[in-house]
């Protein structure tokens, strides 16, 4: 319907006889089709973007007239306990977040990568947790993970271990019940990453190497795993940035508790921004996130380029 | 000759998948046992899988004590509307973006890439001040709506589909007299269907899940999702696991069955956007 407003409004009948020249006319007409959603994205995405980049140098708590007070703002996280060890556990829950996910989402792609019957059921099955809601995630593995009663104490107990840890409610123990819960969530939108370029590489190659005598290990460490490593590098930059922006998940599971246990960057920009209305803080607190995207970005392509020469 | 898998190893597979996807599953298998049991047996060791006398009162009784049937319809309202605005203005926008050649594309199509390396945390208090302060939009469907219609990955996934679409055969349609707009609704658009298909899914579960949208711009109860809907029960009903698990269980069907019919779209948008990109 959209589609047919837009064609009769924006396509004017060819100029006969000039005034517009082609080149003039073939802009207009590829504005014409940028320009719904661009007006959306300008207006939505761009404009808060350089608001953000206005306010990290502003005090302003969303009422009062903003006054610029310069890297303040900078300084105060710099120097804010809170916000060092948000940075702290943002690190450590990323390390541990790529390196087991890659692990295990390699490892799954090897293995559902079989021709064998009913092989998509696996499939499926493994990638149903990624498309699952946060909430409901959230809400059975609290309970799953729950001090006395829970199914993981229990198998813990059973297993030998005496007195096995409150998890979401120990402050201890809190960051890796949620990097279970986020590994659990993501392995299988991986996993098919990987499936995708394993499928993609030549069956000749493989028989080749089966001819040459090469067995299933070789095979895949010598001729499959250097194929694989544009997803490898794909795969580790998407985990690191999505690790590295973790919020929805963390937020269902403790809200960032108990106590600031689990308060990783991005929960952090969340309470100087919902709780403490503070916008310059939490801006600049979200200026620090983006650079440190930014700078991964930047470096995984740097190095995938030199290792692709 | 590769589709010799020795019988042994077969065995040996098979056992392998069965215990990944048992241990992978076990939270929603989990989650479907408790809520069909009161909340004095969710805890019970050893775990009855399947209740002997299940209770499916919990599933009439989530409908009774929050408006759940309300949430249900806020959330596919605001889904749907989402869908349908991102499927038009992001084949529209992929379309000039691959095939139209103008000045200045580039230059637009690589802020459209930019911004999808740029976390929400870094916009989001400001793109909640401009909703309350400019449009006074805050507490409505309408500002989730427009969140989530105008995101730059959709217009990037449609694009590399469409750059996928042979020029001759766009060319032969200008000779014959087609307007670029004609072209994009007669030959563009029947292509891309498969695309289309992965962006609708897409855009589907992550509205549908979207929970922290719901959670900032949202007040009223009446206006609520069922994300939000399901946190209220947790707070609320902190004890009643029975029913917690019985909401969740049914806040994920709609997710299961678009996920099931079109999890090949899925699967592909997920590897071509992915390597391709």
């Amino acid at each position: 319907m959209a589609v047919k407003e837009k064609t009769g409004r924006e396509a004017p009948p060819a100029p006969k006889g000039g005034g517009m020249t082609l080149r003039r006319r073939r802009t207009l007409v590829g504005l014409s089709f940028i320009t719904p959603n661009f007006v959306g994205f300008f207006v939505l995405n761009l404009i808060p973007i350089l608001f953000a980049l206005l306010l990290c140098f502003n005090k302003w708590d969303g009422f009062n007239p903003m006054e610029f007070v310069g890297l303040d703002n900078f300084k105060y996280i710099f120097t804010h306990k809170v916000f060092q060890q948000a940075v702290v556990k943002t690190v450590i829950f990323t390390a541990f977040s790529v390196v087991i996910t890659m692990l295990l989402s390699l490892g799954l792609a090897v293995l559902i990568n079989q021709k064998l019957k009913g092989i998509g059921i696996f499939r499926t099955a493994i990638f149903f947790p990624y498309v699952a809601s946060v909430v409901a995630v959230a809400a059975v593995w609290q309970m799953l993970f729950q001090k006395d009663m829970g199914l993981i104490n229990e198998i813990l107990r059973a297993l030998g271990v005496a007195d096995p840890p409150g998890w979401f409610a120990s402050t201890k123990w809190a960051l890796p019940a949620v990097i279970v819960v986020n590994i659990w969530k993501n392995m299988g939108y991986y996993m098919i990453i990987y499936l995708a370029a394993l499928q993609d590489i030549p069956t000749s190659l493989v028989e080749a190497g089966m001819i040459d005598g090469a067995n299933a290990w070789q095979r895949f460490w010598r001729i499959k795993w250097p194929l694989l490593r544009n997803a490898t590098f794909f795969v580790a930059m998407m985990l690191t940035i999505n690790s590295f922006k973790s919020f929805d998940l963390i937020y269902a599971l403790t809200e960032g508790g108990p106590g600031t246990a689990t308060t990783l960057l991005s929960q952090y920009i969340y309470n100087q921004s919902f709780v403490s209305w503070d916008y310059g803080r939490a801006s600049a607190a979200a200026m620090v996130l983006f650079a440190i995207v930014a700078v991964i970005t930047l470096f995984q392509f740097r190095l995938e380029k030199k290792f692709s020469e | 000759m590769l589709n010799k898998i020795p019988t042994w190893r077969k065995v040996l597979l098979y056992a392998a998948l069965i215990l990944i996807c048992a241990v992978t599953l076990l939270p929603l298998v989990w989650m479907l046992s408790a809520s069909l049991k009161l909340d004095k047996d969710v805890f019970r060791i050893p775990i009855e899988w399947i209740p002997s006398d299940p209770a499916w009162s919990n599933y009439q009784r989530i409908w009774e004590q929050v408006p759940m049937l309300r949430f249900t319809f806020n959330t596919f309202k605001v889904t749907i509307i989402t869908t349908i605005i991102q499927v038009f203005t992001c084949s529209f926008a992929a379309y000039g973006f691959a095939k139209c050649q103008f000045k200045g594309r580039n230059l637009l199509f690589l802020l459209y890439v930019a911004t999808i390396a740029v976390p929400w945390q870094v916009y989001m208090l400001p793109q909640y001040t401009m909703m309350n302060n400019v449009f006074h939009m805050v507490d409505t469907h309408a500002v989730l709506i427009l969140l989530h219609s105008f995101d730059a990955f959709g217009v990037f996934l449609l694009r590399q589909f469409c750059m996928g679409i042979p020029n001759e055969l766009l060319e032969a349609a200008r000779i014959d007299g087609l307007s670029e707009y004609g072209i994009y609704r007669r030959i563009v658009l029947p292509q891309m269907g498969p695309s289309i298909a992965t962006l609708v899914i897409f855009t589907f579960v992550s509205n549908w899940n979207d929970f922290m949208g719901p959670m900032i711009y949202l007040n009223s109860t009446e206006l609520k999702t069922v994300q939000l809907g399901i946190r209220m029960f947790m707070g609320q009903y902190s004890t009643e696991y029975g029913l917690i698990m019985a909401a969740s269980v049914v806040s994920l069907i709609p997710v299961i069955i678009v996920f099931l019919i079109f999890q090949k779209q899925f699967v592909q948008g997920i590897a071509t956007s992915g390597l391709k990109g």
